[in-house]
């Protein structure tokens, strides 16, 4: 049985963390409405990227469509872009798209594939690295970015592409999670090379007949990059609304778990000090009788 | 006055305009252009440079480094990769660009990326050029 002094530098500290968590989880809510507002803003842009890609995709045939869109026609070796959060402790975010990312390794391992993968993120790297380490060809840190920027996602993108064309890989999958509420965010993998073009888009947009300058094919090949780095920013940004989120709701289960174990812990330690005055009281009664 | 239609400047982190707007001035890679309203369906890449736009008799002016314009009849649409209002303009940010395009040349291997990389640059110095008296 603990002694009293111990029981009250326990209920002390957990006092303590729960007022860490407390702060962490009001600190994750506070940058949760900011990390959706920029998901909101990079919206439109990645919308209107869709349309254009449609129009100008449906110009193009297929003969002239660049390697990106149209792949290299093999699918042997597939890069696989993991994007993580940079840091921990918000519930199983960083576990979950690790997860996926490994099942789907594990798939194409079986099947014969070459299997490279690049980490954005660390907390990903670090989960990676436990089962699959000599497969990471690199690792993209962004621990020192406080907001993420079209920059960073600019960076990945030329990195992957640089890839492609050195012809590293034939298939390029990128992984995180989709933001759906402050509850539940849903790991997702999105093939970005070669690149879907969404099929129903081309009818929708407009029949016109476009005039382009300088040429359609010119134009798409420097419109297909462009559209892998939108892909990949909006994904680091579902990703950091995601992650606040999951941490929100980690740290309020954080904080409810410690008040539960204060309130225990104040319980014991108010029995056992009446245990021990009801025993002081004994002992005194005892000894006045005795005399 | 000119008839009015739907104008939008988007950069990758979020909406910069959106309305009705008489005319606007683009940077295309084969020239500037002036969009106005019913102008034929056009898609144009765009050069660094800047973005005049026209409505009520007021011009706002923006810097772009590159991107797309999408023109239609009754709208026109600037994806552009970084956009800044005219006003707003960092001019270190401008020099830092300048420099990363030179450090480009001397990196380029072969004589097509060093063209790439020097027309870009020219773009650059021509918009430090005209917004820096502004």
């Amino acid at each position: 049985m603990a002694s009293l002094k111990e029981l009250r530098n326990r209920i002390a500290s957990v006092k303590a963390t729960q007022k860490i968590t407390k702060a962490m989880q009001m600190v994750a809510a506070a940058k949760l409405k900011r990390a959706q507002e920029a998901a909101e803003a990079a919206r439109p842009y990645a919308e209107r990227m869709g349309t254009v890609l449609a129009n100008i995709a449906g110009a193009v045939s297929g003969t002239d469509a660049p390697p990106l869109m149209a792949g290299t026609g093999k699918d042997d070796t597939h890069l696989l872009v993991v994007a993580t959060a940079e840091r921990g402790l918000c519930g199983g975010f960083n576990s979950q798209i690790a997860k996926k990312a490994r099942e789907h390794i594990r798939t194409l391992l079986r099947d014969g594939k070459t299997v490279k993968v690049l980490c954005v993120g660390k907390k990903g790297y670090d989960i990676l690295r436990r089962d699959h380490g000599d497969l990471i060809i690199d690792r993209v840190d962004l621990r020192e970015v406080k907001k993420i920027g079209f920059e960073n996602a600019h960076e990945i993108a030329r990195q992957v592409i640089g890839l492609f064309e050195k012809g590293e890989f034939d298939i390029c999958t990128l992984f995180y999670s989709e933001f759906q509420s402050v509850m539940s965010q849903v790991p997702t993998a999105l093939q970005i090379i070669p690149a879907a073009v969404p099929a129903d888009g081309a009818g929708e947009g407009s029949d016109a007949v476009y005039e382009y300058e300088p040429d359609a094919p010119s134009i798409l090949a420097d419109l297909i990059p462009r559209n892998i780095s939108v892909q990949i920013f909006r994904a680091l940004l579902e990703n950091a609304a995601g992650e606040m989120g999951a941490k929100m709701t980690a740290m309020d289960s954080a904080t409810r778990n410690a008040g539960e174990m204060i309130d225990k812990l104040s319980i014991t330690y108010n029995r056992q000090r009446q245990a021990q005055i009801t025993k002081e009281l004994i002992e005194i009664i005892s000894g006045a009788e005795a005399l | 006055m000119a008839e009015a239609f739907k104008f939008d400047l988007v950069s990758p982190e979020r909406l910069l305009v959106s309305q009705d707007v008489e005319s606007v001035v683009i940077p295309g890679t084969e020239g500037e252009l002036t969009v106005m309203a019913t102008h034929a369906p056009t898609m144009t890449s765009i050069k660094p440079g800047v973005v005049t736009v026209s409505a009520d008799g007021k011009t706002e002016r923006y810097v772009v480094f590159g991107g797309f314009a999408d023109i239609l009849p009754d709208s026109c649409t600037v994806l552009a990769e970084s956009a800044v209002h005219v006003d707003d303009i960092n001019r270190e940010d401008l020099a830092r660009r300048i420099q990363d395009a030179r450090e480009d040349i001397e990196d380029a291997r072969d004589h097509e990326t060093r063209m790439r990389a020097e027309e870009f640059l020219h773009q650059l110095t021509t918009l430090e050029g005209a917004i820096l008296p502004a």
